[in-house]
């Protein structure tokens, strides 16, 4: 595999173009996470006085924002095979590799930029107290290396699945689950213990875990532990991207 | 060595055959066609040839590499314009063919100066910065060329070109392909517009369920035909075709409803000498009419049908075409 920079920045380049030419997608994918912030952060706020529920779950509604959009951009190969565009890259002298690569970080470039304007309407709606410079970088190291699984992942799905009608119903059996089924709205040392397994599988929960931990100073594992979950899950997830792209046709 | 180099290239899926063992080649500086109805195979060996897909058996070489083993040398090499779209039309047409240049390696000052070439070449220039989804589907069609040259190849793939356009627009592309042949670009193109291949290409293959059927210039392919073909509209054709076979007029008449046509070397004399011994027999001929082959012609000749036959198959890719390209 050739190290390809100019093509791996062509292919984050149409990533990008793609995203700031359309409004809608960047206003409809920060709509659901403000609703859930304000709708259940603010409502169960008050059922549980003493408990500051929307720092709690500050983190979770920015990894939720990010999961969104990175699993959309990476499953977004299935349009591209169906408007034809695929073929386009697939034909160019450039190695899979590099168009894996060039989405995985275009797609995360998005979505970590909603992560952050949900990070920025936090810190001035929430009362959270704005952590410290070494936090806030650590935030955005870890919300990219899941950014950047979570595009994999949905690129290697893509890779697999193919066909359009499978779209929705992935987004709807993929990421809810994972999001629910996550640390990201609850304690996980306060779940039913069959929930706590589950959510001790999940790896979204270690991301969130970890982004809690630098926003608010509460985590159940150590932030170490959280990247190194994190950046064993985005090794695996790339392995397969590039592995199941290579075997894609047109 | 010939830009294209084809080698018994067969490729089957799931045992039914697409492409049967053809051979080809199509020399440097060519305009090389394929003619076929649908379901030839044509798509399937520009596939092969860009490496899109691996062939079952055979080879070919573009541009001298081996399509299965140098890959990356051959798309290099080539440039691609696709039977359906593949623009991204959520870009501006510039930034379709920047992304292109970078895909293809282009340093940045050549690529700023091949992309204001070959929009001029396919007069989008003035559209550059409009978002390809608000184009029609004759200007995407020319965003494709253009962006199929930008990297200046050595070998252009055109799969039917101008499907699904209206005349003007077809002969609107007709020119610029003829620019580029005076270029000296070697261009394999697919169609099944009869027209299309006779008016631009030096040579033509034709092909059907997967087979080269005939390959040689559009001249020569008429050619074979022999001199005219003669169509004769009668009340009783039948009686009409029985007759001529009976005095030595032409061997192998054809009936199709009134219609009796068949091949002949010399028209000309012919004509008289039917419409006496019509008269004679008292059978009324209601219209005779004589021309010159066609390619249509030849595709009868060798294929037995029509291509013009599978036009309902045609309209429904046009259908697809607009459905997708919105
Ligand atoms: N991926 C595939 N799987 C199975 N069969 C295929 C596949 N691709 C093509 N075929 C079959 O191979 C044959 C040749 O198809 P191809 O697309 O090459 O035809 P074509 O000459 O390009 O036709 P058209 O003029 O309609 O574009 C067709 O019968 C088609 O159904
Ligand atoms: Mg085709």
């Amino acid at each position: 595999m050739a190290f390809e920079p100019g093509k791996i920045y062509a292919v984050w380049l149409r990533e990008v173009k793609r995203f700031t030419n359309s409004k809608a997608r960047i206003v409809s994918s920060l709509g659901q996470p403000i609703l859930f912030l304000v709708a259940l952060g603010g409502g169960l706020s008050a059922m549980l006085p003493g408990f500051n529920y929307l720092a709690f779950i500050l983190p979770g509604i920015m990894a939720m924002t990010v999961m969104f959009t990175s699993i959309f951009s990476g499953v977004s190969i299935i349009w591209d095979r169906e408007f034809g565009f695929l073929k386009e890259m697939l034909a160019a002298p450039t190695s899979r590799e590099t168009i894996v690569l060039g989405r995985i970080l275009g797609g995360a470039t998005t979505a970590v930029f909603q992560g952050t304007v949900m990070f920025i309407l936090g810190m001035l709606f929430t009362g959270v107290p704005i952590p410290p410079l070494m936090g806030i970088i650590g935030i955005f190291v870890l919300m990219t290396i899941f950014s950047c699984y979570l595009v994999a992942a949905g690129i290697a799905i893509a890779s697999v699945v193919q066909e359009v009608e499978t779209f929705q119903l992935l987004m709807n059996f993929l990421v809810m689950p994972l999001f629910f089924l996550s640390s990201a709205l609850f304690p996980i040392n306060q779940m039913p213990s069959w929930l706590q397994d589950i959510s001790g599988l999940n790896p979204v929960s270690y991301a969130v875990d970890g982004m809690r931990g630098m926003l608010i100073g509460t985590s159940t594992f150590t932030i170490a532990y959280d990247f190194g979950v994190s950046l064993a899950v985005l090794l695996v997830a790339f392995l397969a991207a590039s592995y199941f792209f290579n075997k894609t046709s047109i | 060595m010939d830009a294209v180099v084809v080698e018994k290239l067969e490729k089957k899926f799931n045992g039914f055959t697409a492409v049967d063992k053809i051979s080809f080649n199509v020399k440097r500086g060519e305009l090389f066609g394929f003619l076929g109805p649908n379901g030839a195979g044509k798509s399937t060996t520009i596939y092969m040839l860009t490496t899109l897909i691996a062939p079952t058996s055979g080879t070919a070489n573009v541009n001298g590499f081996d399509i299965r083993t140098d890959s990356e040398a051959v798309r290099k090499s080539i440039g691609i314009v696709f039977q359906d779209p593949t623009v991204d039309i959520r870009l501006t047409a510039y930034d379709n063919l920047d992304i292109h240049g970078r895909l293809y390696g282009m340093a940045a000052q050549a690529r700023k100066e091949r992309i204001r070439e070959v929009l001029e070449l396919v007069e989008l220039t003035e559209w550059k910065d409009k978002m390809v989804k608000t184009f029609s589907g004759g200007m995407r069609r020319r965003l494709e060329i253009a962006r199929g040259l930008l990297h200046t190849p050595e070998v252009l793939f055109l799969d039917e070109p101008t499907l699904g356009l209206d005349p003007q627009t077809r002969r609107h592309i007709w020119q610029y392909i003829e620019k580029l042949r005076k270029g000296g670009i070697a261009m394999m193109l697919t169609t099944h517009y009869l027209e299309e291949a006779d008016y631009l290409c030096d040579r033509v293959a034709i092909i059907d369920h997967g087979r080269i059927k005939a390959l040689d210039t559009p001249r020569n392919l008429k050619g074979i035909i022999g001199g005219n073909i003669i169509r004769i509209e009668a009340r009783e054709p039948q009686k009409l075709a029985e007759m001529l076979k009976k005095n030595g007029c032409c061997k192998a008449p054809k009936v199709e409803g009134t219609i009796v046509s068949f091949e002949v070397k010399e028209g000309g004399k012919l004509v008289p000498k039917i419409m006496s011994a019509a008269s004679k027999a008292g059978i009324d001929v209601e219209n005779i009419e004589m021309r010159m082959p066609s390619l249509e012609d030849v595709f009868i000749h060798y294929t037995g049908t029509s291509i013009r036959e599978e036009k309902g198959a045609g309209g429904d890719m046009m259908m697809r075409r607009r459905a997708r390209g919105f």
